[in-house]
């Protein structure tokens, strides 16, 4: 074939192409399906009627549904116009004294005028109402069943579609092939192939049952799975081993495919938990991994940042009241009363506040009580459970002990489906915002002034000292920033949990034993660790199917590790005894 | 860890604190006991106190090993309620027909409720041992003894100390809350073993026997008490005990010394680990109730709350701690119910910054200050004395 030939060929198919696609619209734009309804209610004769009536199937007009409801509650009435002209009607909304009701116009939807331009009232006992018997009902229930297929909503469509195929109905499968040839939308497309199969899947005829077990196994999808293997046990049953033969593969290919997306979903699922426990620990691995404090408000501070986010939340709304405890002082945030994309940015809004919000608290606390416990590391422990124990009521009594709500804003409470493995964005965001973090971190302590100086104190508190360092400022610093971070912590996790007074306690067993697999003092192997756990914890709770057991496992497998490295994966390598 | 400054002074007058707890809790175990009976103490006070003497042993468990030994363990109230869960086996047993399943007819073969509702038709076979009350009784200190053997020859073998140990423990009992938290665990679910009827025949609940039953609990739990401080008093003067106290202040030397510090470290482990067990099966008739919520590792925090309160590394400060903390708890829910936590969470901080030693050390506190004061007084009064000296020699 020469090129010339090759395009003349090409745009000939083109042309063909946009020929069927101007004719449908014609088509399309000769009667609209109101227009239809018009002529099946003037029709006289019931067999054309009903003809006319199942012409109608695979539209997807709402009008369709409210006509048909209207007419069957005899509703629709002919009305005959001065000159002579039948207008089918529906009588709405509700009767005055002489019982007559607003009347709309079938053909276009708008109310009936008179000749001065008047809306008319009409009153039902005076027209002839427009008839219905068994079998027109019936053709219209056919006809409103298939409208979801054609719907404009994509939504509403698969659903339609999916509904269709796993009731495995043969007689909504030649609207299912019809639909098929027009329809656009690759997930729909791909629905209505899986439906029609399915549909075809409950044939009698064998034929026609292994060219549909064929495309399942194509399709793949495990949503068959169940279906295939009922012909399956039916194809053994009735001894047909050709048929048998072909389900059983199909149910190997879905099978294969399931254990495919299965493992990837795994992946991605223990890759975000191992993130949202890395962004929990990592605060922890700078205050007790660099400065040794047990801080068991390292929770609270979490929740401090997930409070945040509840108010900034409720300031980018309609604001919010609240009474601080003991001191009985009423608080009134006004609210912005922003809507729409203005609104949904609190989320972006929210990460620095509640970073400087547990910051605050961090800064406090390490003032107040931890400054005095840096020699007594067992007691920092004991002190910060105080602590932690009166933030908690605190928070209890401010905002209830219930827990509040939290809404996900629009980029982040979508997914991507790729190849039947889904992920959501929430997920992908929390993975794509530890990396960030990690190096944040890393830069802070490496490349900056201050983290020149947190290095120095943390490993030798009287010499940074002696050399001219601020010890007390820097230990405040960094404190302030373990804390800040567990606050960012608490921003994510109300994407992800509950936002409640004890939720902090959720993390904090989980945190300390991260940054001890990891190495006390190594920010890497908090890293490793984190996403190691993460992934063990996903993966055996999908091999036990028990998210418990696989956590006591996890946890079991944590305490022989250490009994192999005692200090964690990466520890620091000194000299010194204790 | 540094002494607190009263320890000299305490290791000399550990003979007086011996004879004051052995007096207190025998005067205890008598007249409580006598005044209920003649109806001037109620039924419900003796339970509480009961209860009481239970947390007491918890603290002393955990004395034994932050105080004594050094090592901070944060899973303290897992071998507690373990040792109340081995006994509450027994007495879910003991209900037998009774249950509220059975009476209604859909329990023939006298299940625990929970049981039944979970749909089991017969008992699984490891519960069925603890129809007997010996083998119960064993089982309390077996169990927990074994899980302290194996946890703690892993982590002392490895040498985990210091604060690692205590996050392990905590993970330990963390670990193991959430599987008793399980309802194919067969331990209850959340809801635990209650509802109990009867222990060794006599009624727990009915109106005329229950109190006498709730009294000989109380007077158990005291003896038990008693025991255990007379045990701890006598390890106290061995030879044994003075190097677990040199571990606690010096582990390395110690080692270096050529002692096996793992192997003193495990037993003290495993002592502390039944005393807490026995605690917790006498807690758990007189509570009427255990269930995952008591092996939470908040539970044991608090009970080392109640030791530092009290005063670690003495016989008496634990005991003080837990009967004084719970009797706060008693009154302070009542009375200000949005504030018990802060008023704990603030004792915690109060003690560990400003009272190290505890409520113990209270005494020579205040003494060393008094002698300071009355010094430093002599030593003013005695200065005006030389420049009146002084002067007058000028004087003349």
């Amino acid at each position: 074939m020469t090129w010339k030939s090759f395009l003349r060929a090409f745009f000939s198919t083109l042309s063909l192409g946009l020929g069927f696609l101007a004719s449908g619209r014609a088509v399309a734009a000769q009667e609209t399906p109101r227009a239809t309804i018009v002529r099946a209610i003037l029709c006289k004769d019931d067999g054309p009627k009903r003809e006319i009536i199942n012409s109608l199937a695979g539209q997807g007009d709402e009008a369709i549904r409210e006509l048909f409801a209207a007419w069957r509650e005899d509703s629709l009435f002919v009305y005959t116009a001065l000159d002579g002209a039948k207008v089918p009607v529906e009588l709405t909304g509700p009767k005055d004294a002489q019982g007559a009701q607003t009347a709309v116009r079938v053909d276009n939807g708008e109310s009936l005028h008179d000749a001065g331009g008047q809306p008319l009232r009409l009153i039902g006992k005076q027209l002839t109402a427009v008839e219905h018997d068994a079998s027109l009902r019936r053709a219209m229930k056919a006809v409103v069943d298939l409208l979801d297929l054609g719907s404009p909503d994509l939504t509403k469509r698969l659903r339609a579609i999916q509904t269709f195929g796993f009731a495995q109905k043969p007689d909504k499968l030649a609207a299912m092939q019809a639909r098929s040839l027009i329809e656009t939308d690759d997930k729909a497309k791909d629905a209505l192939h899986l439906a029609i199969a399915l549909i075809q899947l409950a044939d009698p005829s064998d034929d026609v049952k292994l060219k549909s077990l064929g495309e399942l196994r194509l399709l793949h999808s495990a949503a068959s799975a169940d279906l295939v293997k009922a012909t399956l046990a039916k194809a053994l049953a009735d001894a047909k081993p050709a048929v048998a033969a072909v389900a059983t593969a199909t149910l190997a290919a879905i099978n294969h495919h399931r254990s495919v997306v299965n493992f990837f979903g795994t992946l991605f699922r223990g890759l975000s938990a191992g993130s949202i426990l890395l962004v929990v620990a990592l605060g922890l691995a700078i205050t007790f991994g660099l400065m040794g404090i047990i801080n068991m408000a390292h929770g609270e501070m979490i929740t401090v940042g997930a409070y945040a986010t509840y108010i900034t939340q409720n300031i980018f709304g309609e604001g919010m009241n609240f009474t601080l405890p003991f001191v009985k002082i009423a608080v009134h945030l006004p609210g912005l009363h922003l809507t729409g994309w203005a609104y949904q940015l609190y989320f972006l809004a929210a990460i620095p506040i509640g970073f400087f919000a547990a910051a605050l608290v961090g800064i406090g606390l390490e003032r107040s009580v931890i400054r005095f416990l840096y020699r007594r590391p067992l007691e920092s422990l004991l002190a910060t459970f105080g602590v932690s124990l009166i933030l908690q009521q605190l928070f209890k009594l401010t905002f209830g002990s219930n827990n509040v709500n939290v809404d996900s804003p629009v980029y982040l409470s979508s997914n991507w489906t790729i190849f039947d493995v889904t992920f959501d964005w929430n997920r992908v965001f929390v993975i794509g915002f530890a990396a960030a973090i990690v190096c944040g971190v890393w830069l802070a302590l490496t490349k900056t002034p201050l983290g020149l100086l947190i290095r120095a104190v943390m490993q030798n508190r009287t010499m940074a000292s002696c050399m001219g360092v601020r010890t007390q400022r820097v230990n405040m610093l960094t404190f302030g920033l373990g804390s800040g971070l567990a606050g960012l912590a608490g921003v994510f996790v109300t994407q992800l949990g509950t936002v409640g007074p004890s939720m902090g306690q959720e993390y904090i067993v989980d945190s300390f034993m991260t940054v001890v697999v990891g190495g006390v003092g190594s920010i890497f192997g908090t890293v490793v660790s984190a996403l190691g756990i993460g992934l063990a914890d996903q993966s055996l709770q999908q091999m036990l199917l028990s998210p418990v057991l696989g956590k006591i496992l996890v946890l079991l497998a944590i305490i022989l590790f250490l009994q192999w490295r005692p200090s964690g994966l990466f520890s620091t390598r000194s000299r010194s005894l204790d | 860890m540094s002494l607190p400054a009263t320890k000299r002074s305490y290791l000399r007058s550990r003979h007086v604190e011996f004879t004051v707890v052995g007096m207190l809790l025998l005067a205890l175990t008598v007249i409580f006991p006598v005044l209920n009976a003649h109806g001037m103490l109620s039924d419900f006070t003796i339970t509480l106190w009961g209860k009481y003497l239970c947390y007491a042993l918890l603290a002393i468990s955990v004395d034994l090993l932050w105080g004594y030994t050094g090592l901070l363990s944060l899973g303290q109230a897992l071998f507690f309620s373990l040792g109340g869960y081995m006994f509450g086996m027994y007495l879910m047993l003991q209900i037998g027909m009774l249950g509220s399943y059975a009476k209604a007819g859909q329990n023939p073969s006298g299940l625990p409720d929970f049981m039944v509702f979970l749909g089991h038709t017969f008992l699984p076979p490891f519960w069925r041992p603890f129809q007997s009350f010996g083998f119960s009784v064993m089982m309390v200190f077996v169990l927990p003894g074994l899980l302290a053997l194996a946890f703690g020859f892993l982590a002392f073998r490895s040498r985990i100390k210091g604060v690692h140990f205590s996050i392990l423990t905590q993970a330990l009992t963390y670990g193991a809350a959430l599987m008793f938290f399980e309802n194919q665990f067969l331990m209850g679910g959340n809801n635990g073993f209650t509802d109990f009827k009867f222990i060794l025949g006599h009624s727990l609940v009915d109106n005329d026997a229950g109190p006498a039953t709730m009294r000989g609990l109380f007077i158990a739990s005291a003896l038990v008490l008693l025991t255990v401080c007379v045990f701890c008093h006598w390890l106290n003067g061995t030879k044994f005990s003075l190097v677990r106290q040199a571990i606690r202040d010096g582990e390395n030397r110690v080692l270096f010394s050529g002692y096996a510090t793992a192997n003193f470290k495990l037993f003290v482990f495993v002592i502390a680990a039944f005393i807490a067990a026995a605690g917790g099966a006498l807690f758990v008739p007189q509570a009427g109730i255990i269930n995952p919520d008591q092996m939470t590792p908040d539970k044991s925090i608090e009970a080392v709350v109640w030791v530092a309160v009290g005063g670690r590394g003495t016989l008496i400060g634990p005991i003080i701690g837990a009967i004084g903390i719970n009797a706060l708890r008693s009154w302070a829910t009542q009375a200000y119910p949005d504030s018990w936590l802060i008023i704990l969470g603030a004792l915690f901080l109060g003690v560990v910054l400003f009272l190290p030693g505890g409520i113990v050390s209270l005494p020579g506190i205040i003494s060393a200050q008094w002698k300071k004061r009355k010094s430093s007084r002599q030593e003013l009064s005695s200065a005006p004395d030389d420049s009146g000296a002084s002067s007058s020699a000028v004087k003349s």
